[in-house]
């Protein structure tokens, strides 16, 4: 954000559809595919409302239940030349198009040699909280399979500035948002105009010097506020938001770890072969002889997300699972 | 009867010639162990990919499948492009990285070639749409197996392309075989075609053998799809002569039809056809058949001195230059 940069007050759903306003508008070759997203509605949750009144149905157009036909169209339309974003509505329905963003979307750049590259971006929704089949967090699969980018922003400012990176990066990129903060009215300073934060790049909203929290999408607020009540118990903690997932910010996480020289990883997808798996392996490797202590993940349980709200509770952790976790570590 | 001007058929000729001759070489090459790979032969295809290919605009978009060395030669592709990169080497025309089963040439529209069956069809949706969203008037072909009309993907293309009115060429090989499986132990479909009749395209269904039927329901099809008139399904029938894959001896496959196919092999049928016609005369035919020889030969030499690919290749083009991506 540049001294100039004039902001305005959005939420975290208004920061998403003046990115792909201010996409549309400043590129003729961005257009919009998805279930739902012409108005009205708008979107099923309405995160693309009053768009294709003001840029019309060619550009903004609504699709038949059909999460195939939505990536093959957003794959073909990047090897014809134009940008396309698709919604996917949410993670678990990403199952249905794995084929399409797996097989063809990451592997064409290297398949075709580099003659050949497809600028697309996949909008999807994570950690719903209804039910089993609503609500997960897969990123991992995608950040297993090499030739698509994975974004995972925190803030209503990061979301935009990274949807609108995606927009114009070159390579297939996959943007996810975090129901919770779809869902949250809180609103926050966001510049406005063409605004990017670049994809690969951690942000570190908070710093500390007994531990890092690492943390992405819907649990940086989750570990910024462990950070705030360990304050008070004379912890210090520092906050490593990812923001990207693929390209991992490695330097951001390293340079903060080799200070704190303790880390908790913390994601909403699953502890066992999660995200945080990589980064602990990563930490290890890189920093095993300074580490006070082994790296701790604190994660979702591998289980099915449960419907039953006692469970779901205890399912994904909350800030008091994170602090406890950091108690433990920096006593060690 | 056929559009095409006496130069124009023997021009089809000459591509159906040229898949043969290269497939014959190729696949003489892999029995010797010349070549890496997996390949899944064309072999009995030719008419109907030439066909299609000789309605289409040098500037249009073709999708296709692991059987499609037929289809990205008809686009136009170089034999050397094309024997490099079946070597695996670093003038293949995806500089060796995309292989048997993923040809691409997009300069010359030939946009990919997948390795998933039916995967193609709604990606050439969006090539489609992207010119209908240019206003320009290119038309996608995308070509697919008979096994293809087995897999979701094709119904979900098929219906979003009817509904977007898009100018796709949906054109399936109906070659009998799904895999090892035969047409009727998957399908009691008699007719393919009529898998597009719900979405309301129109399902044309012709002898895939027979280049002049295939080439006049293409030029339909295409012209239809030029005009604004919206996608068409084509059915072309060709029999399989060969296994699923170069090794699979077909003994599963019932002889005599096999052996019915081998005689109504599409290549001489045509060239004969041309001779009687005359459009070529007998020594003109055995001299394309030389000069073609010559060809392929020659474009596998160069191929064959073309370099490997060096180790840094290997994680270049995994993103766009520059990206500092995992290792």
């Amino acid at each position: 954000m540049t001294a100039t940069q004039t902001t305005r007050e959005m939420t975290f759903g208004e920061a998403i559809n003046d990115a792909l306003d201010v996409a549309l508008a400043s590129d003729p070759t961005v257009f919009l595919l998805g279930e739902d997203i012409a108005d009205p509605p708008g979107g099923v949750v309405r995160l693309t409302k009053g768009l294709s009144t003001k840029y019309g149905t060619d550009r903004v157009r609504a699709t038949p239940i059909s999460e195939q036909a939505i990536a093959g169209a957003a794959i073909g339309a990047a090897l014809g030349g134009l940008r396309p974003v698709a919604e996917i509505m949410l993670m678990d329905f990403m199952t249905l198009v794995m084929d399409q963003l797996v097989n063809h979307a990451a592997k064409h750049r290297y398949m075709s040699g580099g003659t050949s590259h497809l600028p697309l971006t996949v909008r999807t929704r994570i950690g719903h909280r209804r039910g089993a089949q609503h609500s997960s967090s897969y990123e991992a699969w995608f950040m297993h399979a090499p030739g698509i980018k994975v974004c995972a922003p925190a803030t209503a400012a990061d979301a935009k500035g990274l949807l609108l990176s995606c927009i114009a990066d070159d390579d297939p990129c996959l943007f996810l948002e975090p129901t919770p903060m779809v869902r949250s009215r809180r609103r926050s300073q966001v510049p406005t105009g063409d605004y990017r934060v670049p994809i690969g790049q951690a942000a570190v909203p908070r710093t500390g010097s007994d531990v890092s929290i690492i943390s992405y999408g819907q649990q940086t607020p989750a570990a910024l506020d462990a950070a705030a009540t360990l304050a008070d118990e004379g912890i210090s903690a520092e906050v490593v938001d990812l923001r990207s997932l693929v390209p991992l910010d490695h330097r951001t996480v390293l340079t903060s770890v080799a200070k704190t020289r303790r880390a908790v990883v913390t994601h909403a997808a699953a502890r066992f072969a999660g995200p945080g798996a990589e980064l602990s392996a990563m930490i290890h490797e890189e920093l095993f002889d300074q580490l006070a202590c082994p790296v701790r993940r604190v994660a979702a349980a591998f289980t099915p997300v449960p419907f039953a709200p006692s469970l779901e509770q205890i399912h994904t952790p909350d800030a008091a699972t994170i602090a406890e976790a950091v108690r433990e570590v920096v006593r060690q | 009867m056929s559009s095409l001007s006496g130069s124009e058929l023997v021009h089809v000729y000459r591509t159906m010639l040229t898949i043969r001759l290269a497939e014959e070489r190729f696949m003489r090459g892999l029995r010797r162990g010349e070549f890496p790979g997996f390949y899944f032969p064309v072999r009995g295809m030719e008419a109907a990919a030439a066909g299609v290919h000789a309605a289409l605009r040098p500037d249009d978009y073709y999708i296709t499948t692991y059987r499609g060395i037929a289809d990205v030669l008809a686009k136009g592709a170089s034999l050397e492009a094309v024997f490099a990169e079946l070597l695996g080497r670093v003038t293949g025309m995806s500089r060796g990285k995309g292989g048997t089963m993923h040809m691409a040439d997009p300069a010359r529209g030939m946009m990919l070639t997948t390795g998933i069956v039916g995967s193609g069809t709604p990606i050439a949706n969006g090539l489609g749409l992207a010119a209908q969203l240019r206003g320009d008037d290119r038309v996608t072909g995308v070509s697919f197996g008979d096994g293809a009309t087995s897999i979701g993907a094709l119904h979900e293309a098929l219906n979003l392309a009817s509904l977007w009115n898009l100018p796709v060429i949906f054109v399936c090989h109906n070659n009998l075989w799904g895999e090892c499986t035969p047409l009727e132990a998957y399908t009691t479909t008699a007719r393919l075609a009529e898998r597009a009749t719900p979405f309301g395209i129109p399902g044309v269904t012709v002898d895939g053998t027979d280049v002049l039927k295939v080439y006049d329901a293409a030029r339909q099809a295409v012209d239809r799809a030029r005009a604004g008139e919206g996608p068409t399904f084509l059915e072309l029938v060709a029999p399989r002569i060969l296994g699923h894959y170069f090794g699979d001896a077909g003994e599963y496959m019932d002889q005599d039809a096999v052996e019915r196919a081998r005689a109504n092999d599409p290549v001489p049928t045509f060239g004969q056809w041309l001779v009687g016609q005359g459009h070529l005369g007998p020594d003109q035919l055995e001299a394309m058949s030389k000069q073609i020889t010559d060809e392929v030969e020659q474009a596998l030499a160069a191929a064959v001195r073309s370099e490997s690919l060096p180790a840094d290749e290997l994680y270049t083009d995994v993103f766009a230059p520059g990206v500092d991506a995992p290792r």
